[in-house]
């Protein structure tokens, strides 16, 4: 059956922002899929509203849309491209929900589109809870007991059935989002209240607890002549419970015997022909009870997944580029393994090696959260490693997390063993290590936690290990001491603490023993066939299959596993870089460990280390390959950490100076820079202790901003208003970084803030974007909207912002990107931040301008000037990029994942990710990019203010402006005399405080459609609080700053003015 | 007892290792097995006799061992190499960990080996002899044992392990669990008599859940004597070694075919292969794992087939006027089973019976069913 010529133009949808539950996975599934389908012929029309995805490159697909991922505006697409099918099957839960909704409500037979990858029907039966269970008791396979329930009632009655604990899990929600495990009626009655909530059926499906099963997933593949193959097996360490993006898992499965495994194959299969998949990748979720093998089937998705991410990494079986092309018609044995080349994709991968999957948390983003791990995911990012056995992989993992814990549990709690063994939390592993080590047995830990005693015992093992070997000196460990060692993936570091020496010290010696990595290949095959792609990972084996070439090649370092701050924008950049090197004829080589990312697809890159990104990792592969130059500034801070050690230990990093990187983060050597270029900077200091920072802080006046001197999307820094706040601060944040002073600056209340991002070279800088944030200074800059071209930016501020750029991009010699961030007051221009690398914006602006601002930065790293690369600026080597269409780029924000957690924005970034809204104004762009980032605003219905004396005159002009586009008011006490006064119709309500029924009420209630309460200062009152809470869960749009009030009544203008209307990024940008 | 075992090969490879299992020397083939489950299956499989098996899944012994998994009543294979070797087991069907079933039938583990070198060595430069000792041999010792261990070519195995007497078997394919599904037809529906070269349990299992009495018989048995039995059809089974040797089985399929319904599986595919006129020949490594993708000519349908043999029938010797191909590897293309166009005779060179691996193929025991049925009538 080869491919199907009857259809030519194919729409694939993405998976919209970066949100917890749906990350880079989708973009690398994307990714493959336009690729794959391209390659074979068909034109690509690709709707995503996230640009910093690599999907969305104008180069992948023949019409690219970053537009919301609604009906209304995929309809619009649809009606303008007249795709013969749509793809839903890679674009993750938002895909597949948007492709449903497109073919219930008619668009797809209206305009004759054919859903290919998964029918309507067969997606139904895989994500209706109920009729699932039904499809898997016809062909004999248990799933839980279970009923659904559309009310709190219905729970109570099944809870007096089954009895507690009893799992919840809404229907149609994506990452589990609403679950939860009741244990007593209480949880069930929140559960289930917040579940019908979110659930868009307002369903949640209650089910006996399998909690302790051992849990598996199978990834299957089937095509349309019904050859079915699973491509993995993965066991996951945390049984049942535990949400698996939650869990660290394992892959191939380590507990089961072939009859048991043979059963779940069959199981897999069977459920899969039930659903009907007809064509692609799916994942189906086991449990398995630990004393007598009983097997029920926990769910399946009918589309690929985080899971198949993984799967693919883990075997290097490219699944999404599979179920691309088996989607259009092709057998699997029609389709080349790319690795072996001789062998048909129709096959089941075998390993050699195993594969470990840690998930990253970070609820220090968000105090007052519960981190309990339960059935609804709540880790940000994931680090996969490889090892040639579990101990090592699992070493691997831990260090490629970048916590900056090490595994050992020093500062761990005695005291809390049992409770942080039982209840499943973020530091359940370092604490099952510490049990080891304080005297517990595996049947204990096992009683406790009820993770396989297989793999309690192999972390025992190692401990037992450590322990023979932390008795010896460093000159003592003999040869097969130190290989045990490296074999079991202890890190030179953690020897070196254990023979009390530096980790060098312990490289050097070991290396005298002969003790070097070698790196072996993951080839789908356990080396039974040859292997022509070096996908490449380290042991301490006994022979090396890297096989370097002696072309000219450059390493680009990424950027580990996503967390706030540092996600797939940084993936975009780093591979682009490998893009740009490939273009340039040179090798690229890739290091990384974040399973979830394009950059790790062994078809990004020439070559491709699967490896953490330590100094020790990245100078086994630098020894191995001896590249001509390293790349440090594409992968945010994680390679930044190691630019300095590696400069030192003699690797050739290009591009701007690591010195210099680090000059611009020194406050004391910067300040000095910035004297002598007569450029301003708010007043600041620094301080090493409470006092210090009190003086400082005096001197400065209040507000300051406190941060310490290394920071990662604003991680650990406030504004204080008073002296308290920075002495609290000063209790804490010697947790954070005891060596390295706290910055202290002078708060700019009120400045707009604006983010610069440069291309330089020594001759000229290249501006791509001057960003103005919508959002006043005080927002993180990850958590502000900000547009291009700046809006009210008078010109002569812009001349001195691109004057001050250019003047610091030539003082710190940068050679590469370059962002600057500044704020204006009262007609000052002055710098906050000078960062000589890629940003966090630098796929915004290459989206928004149509210039890939990282593969020109590579050319310049490679030696090349802005004068001999104007092919790729649109002729520009000087001045600032122009943008033909006001783009808006927004936040998004995980606050429902985090119930109690205050929603109110600060310097410290909690959103995910981001989206961008096109239009031919402002507000149209900014209202797109609000819907796309999940905050519709409203078209008709009441506004409620909630508006603070500051801001009354301004709130005024505002509610006027809302009352003539037919809005009605309603605001508390103060607020609403303020508007009568003015001459406007307004209802009272009662502040929370003040009695009932007041704001929160209404909000509840569903009366009101939009929220605008602005705070300043330092009070964060319980009742402000709970206003934004609400709004959160019941899903109000809640603005908290002017701008963005002023800049969401432009949105709502521009949507009861403007035409719905779509542009690709091709039109826009004139695509030749 | 040493801790430290020794494989050394032909060409004078020595590795060395961790020591568990028995301590003893023993000298075979060395092959590898890509299996991610089923090591005892392996170690059990009568058609690993002469041969030390490596297995390339790094973690062994992590599920122990149970009774109701062994393919025969001892292992057969004559070492074992792994990288990592897990002493206690953890699963509920465990009766015994791997360590202590292979220590008390004398079959030697060396451990810490880096396999996957091992094995690109192997698919390199083919398959090789090899001694594996746990009792403190010298290398030396071990080169020259290497070099002296008889080669499989030529080696009729199959005589030495089949079974000296006749036996029944009528015991079915069981559930491992109380969720797994098996389908089991009316028993004594059929008689079944399956000639054993090294038979493997489950391919009793197997006939005996399609409704077959079975009546297993000597490697030596008479197409006479098999005929006298009255069968409504005769198997023929797996086993090791090298199949040019068994001229007595080939001449006896030949005075069965036509008269009842013959089915073979593995080796009994290659000695049918040989019985109607073609030739075998020895692969360089083999094929032993259990993702074989063989597609079947006649439905046009893929497999995912479990494989263990080092020797292959060569489809152009067959006579295509009288021999169907049915089946194919779709790695490397080679022939995977055959019909005879006129009388009920069919073969597979992999394993339907799956134990361990995929059951993709049990359809092929059904196909065996439905043959004795029609020619019944």
């Amino acid at each position: 059956m080869p491919r199907r010529n009857d259809i030519h133009r194919i729409l694939i949808i993405g998976s919209g922002p970066i949100v917890i539950g749906q990350a880079c996975e989708f973009d690398y599934s994307g990714t493959q899929a336009c690729k794959a389908l391209r390659a074979d012929g068909y034109q690509v029309i690709l709707m995503n509203s996230n640009p910093a995805t690599i999907m969305t490159d104008p180069d992948l697909a023949d019409a690219t849309y970053i537009e919301p991922l609604t009906v209304e505006y995929a309809e619009e697409v649809i009606r303008k491209e007249r795709p013969d099918a749509l793809l839903s099957t890679v674009g993750g839960q938002t895909g597949l929900n948007l492709s449903v909704e497109l073919a219930e409500r008619g668009v797809l037979e209206k305009y004759g589109v054919e859903l290919i990858g998964a029918k309507i029907d067969s997606i139904k039966k895989a994500e209706d809870r109920l009729l699932f269970k039904d499809a898997m008791r016809k062909i004999g396979l248990q799933t839980p007991l279970s009923r659904l329930l559309q009310s709190v009632d219905d729970g109570l009655e099944f809870a007096q059935k089954i009895g507690y604990p009893m799992i919840l899990r809404p229907s149609f929600t994506m990452g589990g989002s609403g679950g939860g495990i009741a244990y007593n009626r209480e949880d069930l009655v929140n559960i289930v209240e917040r579940g019908l909530d979110l659930s868009p059926v307002h369903e949640v499906l209650a089910e006996e607890s399998v909690l302790g099963w051992k849990e598996y997933e199978l990834e299957v593949m089937r095509d349309l002549a019904d050859n079915a193959i699973i491509v993995c097996s993965i066991e996951n360490f945390d049984p049942m419970g535990v949400h698996t993006g939650d869990s660290i898992t394992v892959a191939p499965a380590q507990t089961l015997t072939d009859r048991e495994y043979q059963m779940m194959r069959d199981a897999a299969l069977a459920c899969l022909r039930e659903i009907g998949v007809d064509t692609g990748g799916s994942n189906v979720q086991f449990a398995i009870n630990p004393d007598d093998g009983r097997m029920v089937v926990v769910e399946m998705n009918p589309r690929v997944s985080r899971s198949s991410a993984l799967a693919s990494k883990a075997t290097g079986f490219p699944i999404a580029k599979i179920a691309a092309k088996l989607a259009v018609g092709y057998r699997l044995d029609e389709i080349k393994n790319d690795i072996t080349r001789a062998t048909p994709a129709c096959f089941e991968p075998t390993i050699d090696y195993v594969v470990v999957k840690i998930p990253r948390w970070q609820f220090e983003k968000f105090p007052g959260s519960d981190n309990t791990l339960t059935t609804q995911m709540k880790s940000v990012g994931e680090v996969m490693a490889i090892g040639r056995t579990f101990r090592q992989a699992l070493n691997k993992g831990i260090r490629g997390l970048e916590t900056g814990k090490s595994s050992t549990a020093e500062a761990l709690d005695p005291q809390l063993i049992p409770q942080k063994l039982i209840t499943p939390n973020p530091d359940r592993l370092a604490y099952v290590r510490f049990a080891f080590e304080q005297g517990y047995t595996v049947e204990d830990v096992f009683e406790m936690t009820k993770i396989d005693p297989w793999f309690l015992r192999q972390i025992n093992d190692g401990i037992t290990y450590e322990h023979e070997l932390a008795g010896k000196a460093l000159g003592d460990v003999t040869l097969l001491e130190m290989r045990r060692a490296k074999r079991d993936g202890l890190s030179d570091v953690r020897l070196g603490r254990m023979w009390k020496t530096d980790a060098l010290t312990v490289r050097a010696r070991r290396k005298e023993l002969g003790v070097t990595a070698v790196f072996n290949r993951v080839d789908t095959c356990a080396a039974e066939f040859e292997s022509f792609t070096p996908y490449l990972y380290s042991s301490y084996e006994s022979e090396c299959e890297a096989a370097p070439t002696d072309r000219k090649k450059v390493m680009i370092l990424g950027s580990g596993p996503n967390r706030i701050g540092q996600g797939l924008e940084f993936d975009y950049c780093c591979c682009h870089a490998s893009f740009a090197l490939q273009e340039f004829g040179v090798e690229s080589i890739m290091v990384n460990c974040n399973p979830e990312t394009v950059s790790t697809d062994y078809d990004t890159s020439d070559r491709l280390y699967f490896e953490p990104l330590t100094l020790e990792e990245v100078l086994n592969i630098y020894d191995r390959e001896k590249p001509d130059g390293v790349i440090v500034q594409f992968g945010g801070q994680t390679p930044l950490n190691l630019a300095l050690p590696l400069k030192r230990a003699g690797v050739p990093i290009i591009g701007t100076d690591p010195d210099n990187i680090d000059l611009a983060e020194d406050r004391k050597l910067f300040g000095k820079v910035l004297e002598e270029l007569q450029i301003p900077a708010p007043p600041y200091g620094t301080a090493t202790s409470m006092e210090e920072a009190i003086t400082v802080a005096r001197r400065l006046g209040y507000p300051v901003l406190v941060r310490p001197s290394y920071v990662l999307g604003g991680r650990a820094m406030v504004i204080a208003y008073d002296e308290e706040t920075v002495r609290r601060y000063m209790q804490e944040a010697t947790l954070f970084s005891p060596d390295r002073p706290v910055l202290i600056d002078r708060f700019l209340e009120d400045a707009i803030e604006v983010d610069v991002d440069a291309l330089c070279d020594l001759d000229d800088v290249l501006i791509g974007g001057i960003m103005e944030h919508i959002e006043e200074a005080g927002i993180h800059s990850g958590d502000s909207s900000c547009v291009l071209p700046p809006q009210t930016i008078p010109e002569r501020e812009l001349a001195t912002i691109r004057t001050y750029t250019e003047r610091l991009a030539r003082a710190l010699s940068v050679i590469g990107l370059m962002n600057v961030q500044y704020a204006i007051k009262d007609g000052e221009v002055f710098v906050l931040e000078v960062n000589p690398r890629a940003s966090r914006t630098a796929p915004y602006v290459s989206k928004a301008t149509g210039v890939r601002l990282p593969r020109i930065a590579v050319g310049l790293m490679l030696g090349k000037k802005l004068k001999e690369l104007t092919h790729l600026t649109g002729g520009l080597y000087e001045g600032v990029l122009p943008v033909k269409q006001v783009c808006v780029k927004s936040p998004v924000f995980p606050f429902a994942k985090f119930q109690g957690v205050d929603p109110a924005l600060g310097p410290e970034m909690r959103s995910t990710g981001e989206v961008m809204g096109v239009g031919e104004n402002f507000g149209e762009a900014f209202g797109k990019a609000q819907l796309s980032a999940g905050v519709p605003l409203p078209t008709d219905g009441t506004i409620f203010f909630s508006i603070n004396d500051h801001h009354k005159a301004d709130a005024v002009a505002l509610a006027k402006k809302f009352a003539e586009l037919g809005f009605e008011l309603t605001a508390t006490r103060g607020t609403a005399a303020a508007f009568k006064a003015a001459g406007l119709k307004v209802r009272t309500v009662f502040k929370v405080n003040e009695g009932r029924p007041n704001a929160v009420d209404l909000i509840k209630e569903g009366q009101m459609k939009l929220v605008i309460y602005t705070t300043t200062g330092a009070h964060s009152f319980a009742d402000e609080r709970a206003i934004r809470r609400s709004a959160v869960m019941w899903r109000v749009p809640c603005i908290t700053t002017m701008s963005g009030a002023k800049a969401a009544a432009q949105a709502m203008e521009s949507r009861l003015r403007d035409p719905l209307r779509v542009w690709s990024l091709q039109e826009i940008h004139g695509e030749d | 007892m040493p801790n430290t075992a020794i494989l050394a090969l032909e060409d004078g490879t020595v590795y060395q290792g961790r020591a568990y299992g028995a301590r003893i020397v023993r000298t075979g083939e060395v092959v590898f097995n890509t299996s991610l489950t089923g090591y005892q299956e392996v170690f059990t499989d009568p058609s690993y006799t002469g041969q030390i098996v490596v297995l390339t899944n790094p973690q062994i012994g992590n599920y122990g061992t149970n009774a109701g998994d062994d393919e025969a009543t001892t292992p057969y294979i004559e070492g074992l190499v792994v990288r990592e070797w897990a002493e206690s087991p953890s699963n509920w069907r465990s009766d015994a960990s791997a360590e202590q079933f292979l220590s008390r039938n004398n079959v030697p583990v060396i451990s810490e080996m880096d396999t996957r070198a091992l094995v690109r060595k192997l698919r390199m430069g083919g398959v090789m002899q090899g001694a594996l000792s746990t009792a403190g041999h010298t290398p030396e010792e071990l080169i020259a044992m290497a070099r002296n261990a008889p080669s499989m070519a030529g080696l009729d195995l199959a005589t030495r392990v089949s079974t000296k007497d006749r036996y029944e078997w009528t015991a079915p394919v069981e559930p491992c669990c109380p969720t797994d599904i098996v389908h089991v037809a009316e028993p004594g529906t059929y008689h079944v008599v399956a000639y054993d070269f090294g038979i493997k349990r489950n391919i009793l299992r197997c006939l005996a859940s399609i409704g077959a009495r079975v009546t297993v018989v000597p490697a030596g048995t008479t197409s006479a004597e098999v005929l006298a039995l009255n069968p409504d059809g005769v198997f023929l089974s797996n086993g090791p070694g090298d199949p040019e040797p068994l001229e007595f089985q080939a001449a006896q399929v030949r005075g069965l075919v036509g008269k009842t319904p013959v089915f073979g599986i593995c080796l009994g595919h290659q000695i049918i292969g040989l019985a109607l006129g073609g030739k075998t020949f020895k692969l360089k490594f083999g094929h032993r794992g259990i993702n074989h993708p063989v597609l079947n000519y006649r439905t046009n349908k893929v497999e995912i087939t479990v494989q263990n043999h080092g020797f292959c029938v060569d489809p152009d010797s067959l006579n295509a006027n009288e021999i169907e191909l049915t089946h194919i590897n779709l790695n490397d293309q080679t022939l995977e089973g055959l019909r005879h166009r006129s009388h009920p005779v069919f073969c597979v060179q992999y394993h339907p019976e799956a134990a361990p691996g995929p059951h993709d193929s049990q359809y092929l025991f059904d196909d065996f069913a439905a043959m004795m049925k029609e020619f019944k009538k």
